[in-house]
């Protein structure tokens, strides 16, 4: 058991004088450029140390912040330091953190909870997985220090079940913690005590929205349901409930440990701090790539991704997933943010980017996007479950080189509508795909209508 | 078999028992019912009702909603077929067409003599090394379009 910071602090330097006298040979070169360019906060550990160990995450300074959080701070200044930090949502909204935090905090209540988002479902994007497969206790750590800050005692994390590893290793993860009394209760004779469970998803792509994810952990159909009353009112069996991403709470401890103002320092002016990409697709290096918000996307696909594979000529980057547009080379300069995403009609989203080359049809890329949306599309209401599929037929027309003026005039009307109309997430983005591809690639919808 | 003599009955029994016959669990017990018998029967999704005390039609909505939970039996070996984006944009469609037509079967269908259900995923993660396919629970890195199949053709028997 580890009941104050001393004790942990000696447990780290033991184990760090043990290694310093056994070191090992590092897994990975990474002195190229792939590595070098970029700036790692969340994938700190990666590569790095043992996940299934938590002696290692505690010798490369981990619980340090969760306990520095219980001796000398109060659940008011823990949001203070996130509200500095400037931490936005890197599940794809974007919204600030802190705000977020707080809202939850203010809530009387005997009962509320924490709430951990790992249900990966954008094709394309795998930044969670990697965190919560590669380093699982800082999820952890995030959790418990948002507990904390919010006054809940129990939290979830929800899993996709595509995820076995991940699973395994969090459940190792939590156990270990509890044996060292990290987690449980009355953690280093706080008073403060906090528990985690997982829960396993089955396969819903909507259940990555919030009432959706907790609508599938009360152990029903994963349905969204109108908001408000919010989450931080009504969440979790009617309790307040906070609910953030992995990525988000993989910055929490950096961000207490460091200082929100040297978080604030990273990034651009309203979104701080790093993130992490997977860049996947037609490009030579694929693979995670952390790097400071207002990065270049020319920098993501040349410098780091060193450029399109076979020496093909670029054509676009898709962004955001099926909620998110594809953005073409003469963008490529753009530096990449909440904000400037969703001017050029894409979005941050989970921060999946995918390199197509010129080989790529746009208007079959947004079919197979629409095509996504309406087999995932949950039924409960009706533009999303009947707009998308109409969508992905008018969209089958173009493919067939069918279409009339009028299906291209119907086309873009039906995906205002679809936006505009639809509860949640899933149908209000659906369209996004099919507006972006028209706003830079029109000619390729203008080629599938036919002669009269 | 009955219910009752039934050793894979005993074993969900306990998992259901390890939940606390909680109704909020029912997507554990789904889950591991799964893991226990390869699908979810009629005769399973009655006997789960029954033990959480929920109506049979709520605890099939549940198991019909979710794409994980399969209502027929699986092949004795597996193939799943990512179509996410990344394997999509380097031609996961055709792996799927080679795949169906070499064992005449459809995605999310199973060969006549049940050595092999053909399944399809919306994204593995592991975008990366697209296109992917996860045969009996292994990853298969950068799929040949042309040969999907070449190294394990030999153990689907």
């Amino acid at each position: 058991m580890i009941t104050s910071i001393e004790e942990l602090q000696e447990l780290a330097q033991m184990k760090k004088s043990h290694n310093e006298n056994n070191p090992k040979e590092p897994t990975i070169d990474m002195s190229c450029d792939f590595y070098t360019k970029q700036t790692r906060i969340v994938l700190e550990n990666e590569g790095i140390i043992d996940p299934e160990d938590i002696e290692d995450y505690i010798t490369h300074g981990g619980y340090m912040s969760l306990f520095k959080v219980l001796d000398e701070m109060s659940p008011k200044d823990v949001i203070e330091e996130i509200k500095i930090s400037g931490l936005r949502g890197r599940g794809g909204g974007g919204y600030p953190t802190g705000l977020k935090w707080e809202s939850v905090s203010k809530v009387q209540s005997e009962q509320k909870y924490i709430i951990c988002n790992g249900d990966e479902g954008d094709p394309g994007a795998f930044m969670d997985r990697a965190v919560m497969e590669s380093d699982p206790h800082k999820v952890l750590e995030g959790m418990a220090i948002a507990g904390f800050a919010c006054g809940a005692n129990k939290g979830y994390i929800y899993i996709r079940a595509e995820y076995p590893i991940a699973v395994k290793r969090l459940t190792r993860a939590i156990k270990q913690a509890t044996r060292l009394g990290i987690l449980g209760a009355n953690i280093a004779q706080s008073g403060f005590g906090f528990n985690i469970e997982i829960r396993l998803g089955a396969g819903a792509y909507v259940c990555g929205e919030g009432t959706a994810l907790i609508a599938s952990i009360e152990g029903g159909r994963g349905h969204p349901r109108q908001k408000p009353p919010h989450l931080s009112d009504h969440g979790l069996w009617g309790s307040p409930t906070l609910l953030n991403n992995v990525e988000t709470f993989a910055n929490i401890a950096p961000i207490i440990k460091n200082g929100g103002a040297w978080f604030k320092t990273i990034g651009t002016k309203n979104s701080s701090g790093t993130k992490v990409f997977a860049l996947s697709g037609l490009i030579k290096n694929t693979g995670l790539v952390e790097v400071p918000m207002g990065t270049t996307l020319r920098e993501l696909v040349y410098d780091i991704g060193g450029g399109v594979e076979n020496g093909r000529k670029f054509k676009a980057i898709q962004s955001g997933g099926p909620s998110g547009g594809c953005i073409p080379e003469e963008l490529l300069d753009l530096r990449v943010d909440y904000e400037s995403l969703k001017e050029v009609d894409s979005m941050m989203g989970s921060g999946g980017l995918i390199v197509m080359d010129d080989s790529s049809n746009m208007v079959e890329i947004a079919r197979f996007f629409m095509d996504f949306c309406a087999s995932e599309s949950c039924g409960k209401c009706t533009p999303c479950r009947v707009g998308t599929t109409q969508l992905t037929q008018l969209l089958d027309k173009f493919i067939a080189k069918e279409a009339t003026m009028h299906d291209f005039v119907l086309l873009k009307e039906m995906c205002l509508v679809v936006k505009s109309t639809s509860l949640c997430g899933l149908g209000q983005t659906a369209p996004n795909p099919v507006l972006s591809t028209i706003r830079y690639f029109e000619d390729e919808y203008l080629a599938g209508i036919k002669d009269d | 078999m009955s219910t009752a003599t039934d050793d894979r009955y005993k074993a969900l029994e306990k998992a259901i028992k390890k939940l606390g016959y909680e109704k909020s669990s029912l997507l554990e017990v789904l889950n591991s019912a799964q893991g226990i018998f390869g699908y979810l029967g009629i005769d399973t999704l009655k006997f789960i009702a029954k033990r959480l005390q929920l109506p049979y039609s709520k605890v099939y909505g549940v198991a019909t909603f979710y794409n994980n939970f399969k209502l027929k039996p699986k092949g004795r070996h597996n193939i799943v077929v990512c179509t996410g984006t990344a394997c999509h944009i380097k031609g996961s469609e055709k792996i799927l067409q080679k795949i169906e037509q070499r064992y005449g079967i459809k995605a999310g269908g199973t060969t006549s003599d049940e050595a092999l259900s053909l399944l399809t995923a919306r994204c593995v993660g592991t975008c990366s090394v697209a296109p992917v396919i996860v045969f009996d629970e292994q990853i298969k890195a950068n799929v040949s379009l042309e040969n999907p199949l070449c190294d394990i053709e030999e153990s689907i028997k």
